[in-house]
């Protein structure tokens, strides 16, 4: 028999037509151990207040909507189990981005700096479909398969201290997404996100404090991601002042 | 889309207590601070140096002394601290990739440990 637990499930509300500045609302929520912290706010939701907002999708890791700081750490709902925690659980919206309500946030300025990094395979030769597939040799693909794990949770932007204090920086995630790609020997698109990654508000601005991939639940590693730009991208800055007859 | 999202600030000058994580990076960023006055320290040394024996050795006395001492003592902890903080993060900004795998990361972290050893060896025997 699964144990039940009476969980005091803390939750940051706030409601932009009515409130001013958000506030703390506790709720009594019955959970069964095996529950994730999720469970308990499908159970406020459905039971004791349906107005409560947060976004969700998968229930298993995968989308990448149910970031929350969990008693402070940005967690994923669906993967922070009740028994990692004692009687009494905090819920607020992810750190570092505005709220839009309740747990929800505006993610806009993700997106747009996700996009900016083109995170998507640009070909170094246009190849017509019959000419057959771009191949990769499995010591290719393991360069940078552990980058393709991330799922846009945010959980690393949330935990980054220099993208809440300058946030025009560009963040962990989109440039470990443009390392990604970089990487990847079926790609010639370097040069395009380089203009964009190493620049002041790029990778410049990670002072690698590391924060991002301890709270990555993919394991991701994006600080480690930065860093390895950083040494691309000051080889670069060699090549290009010390030895200009090189080609990069 | 609502029409006012909040905005949550961040607090400019006290952000790293919220976290634990955040005093470990506070620390080892403050602790170069003591490598770079050790440096300071050698360099006035050489100056003294220059300046003759009588100068030299008055340098060396005070550096004896109990604040001198103090300050060798503390700039090596941080010294020590300062450098494991950075040689424990080397594999994630330099995997090395044989084949299909990395390299374990405590090998490239072990290496480092390695050479430091050496090099502490070789300067203390110069030393001596
Ligand atoms: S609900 Fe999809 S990642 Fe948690």
């Amino acid at each position: 028999m699964s144990e039940e637990r009476q969980i005091q499930l803390e939750v940051l509300r706030y409601n932009p037509e009515t409130d001013l500045e958000p506030r703390f609302q506790t709720y009594s929520v019955p959970c069964v151990n095996e529950w994730v912290v999720l469970d308990a706010l499908n159970y406020v939701k459905e039971n004791l207040d349906p107005t409560l907002s947060y976004r969700w999708s998968c229930h298993m890791a995968v989308c990448g909507s149910c970031g929350y700081m969990i008693n402070g750490e940005p967690k994923l709902g669906c993967k922070a189990f009740i028994h990692e925690y004692g009687d009494h659980i905090r819920v607020e919206p992810l750190a570092h981005f505005p709220i839009e309500r309740d747990l929800v946030t505006v993610v806009e300025d993700f997106i747009t700096k996700f996009s900016s990094v083109k995170p998507y395979l640009i070909p170094k030769e246009d190849k017509p479909i019959s000419a057959g597939e771009f191949k990769q040799t499995p010591a290719q693909l393991m360069k940078f398969k552990q980058y393709t794990l991330c799922i846009n949770c945010m959980l690393c932007y949330a935990a980054c201290p220099q993208y809440g204090l300058v946030p025009e920086f560009l963040g962990p995630a989109a440039i470990s997404m443009a390392h990604r790609y970089n990487q990847d020997s079926r790609d010639g698109g370097r040069d395009q996100r380089q203009e964009v990654i190493a620049s002041h508000e790029g990778v410049w601005e990670c002072s690698f404090v590391g924060a991002c991939s301890e709270v990555c639940p993919k394991h991701v590693d994006p600080a480690g991601a930065l860093q390895q730009v950083k040494v691309a991208s000051t080889i670069d800055w060699y090549k290009e002042h010390l030895m200009p007859w090189s080609k990069k | 889309m609502s029409s006012k999202p909040y905005i949550r600030e961040i607090p400019k000058s006290s952000w790293f207590f919220r976290q634990p994580r955040y005093m470990r990076y506070m620390a080892r960023e403050v602790t170069s601070f003591f490598i770079g006055a050790f440096t300071l320290l050698l360099v006035v040394g050489l100056k003294r140096l220059a300046q003759g024996p009588d100068a030299f050795q008055s340098f060396l006395d005070a550096l004896r002394g109990p604040l001198g001492v103090l300050f060798c003592l503390v700039a090596l902890v941080a010294a020590i601290y300062h450098s494991t903080s950075w040689f424990n993060v080397t594999p994630q900004a330099m995997p090395i990739q044989r084949g299909e795998e990395f390299v374990p990361g405590k090998l490239i972290v072990g290496a480092h440990y390695a050479i430091w050893a050496v090099v502490s060896l070789i300067v203390l025997i110069m030393g001596i």
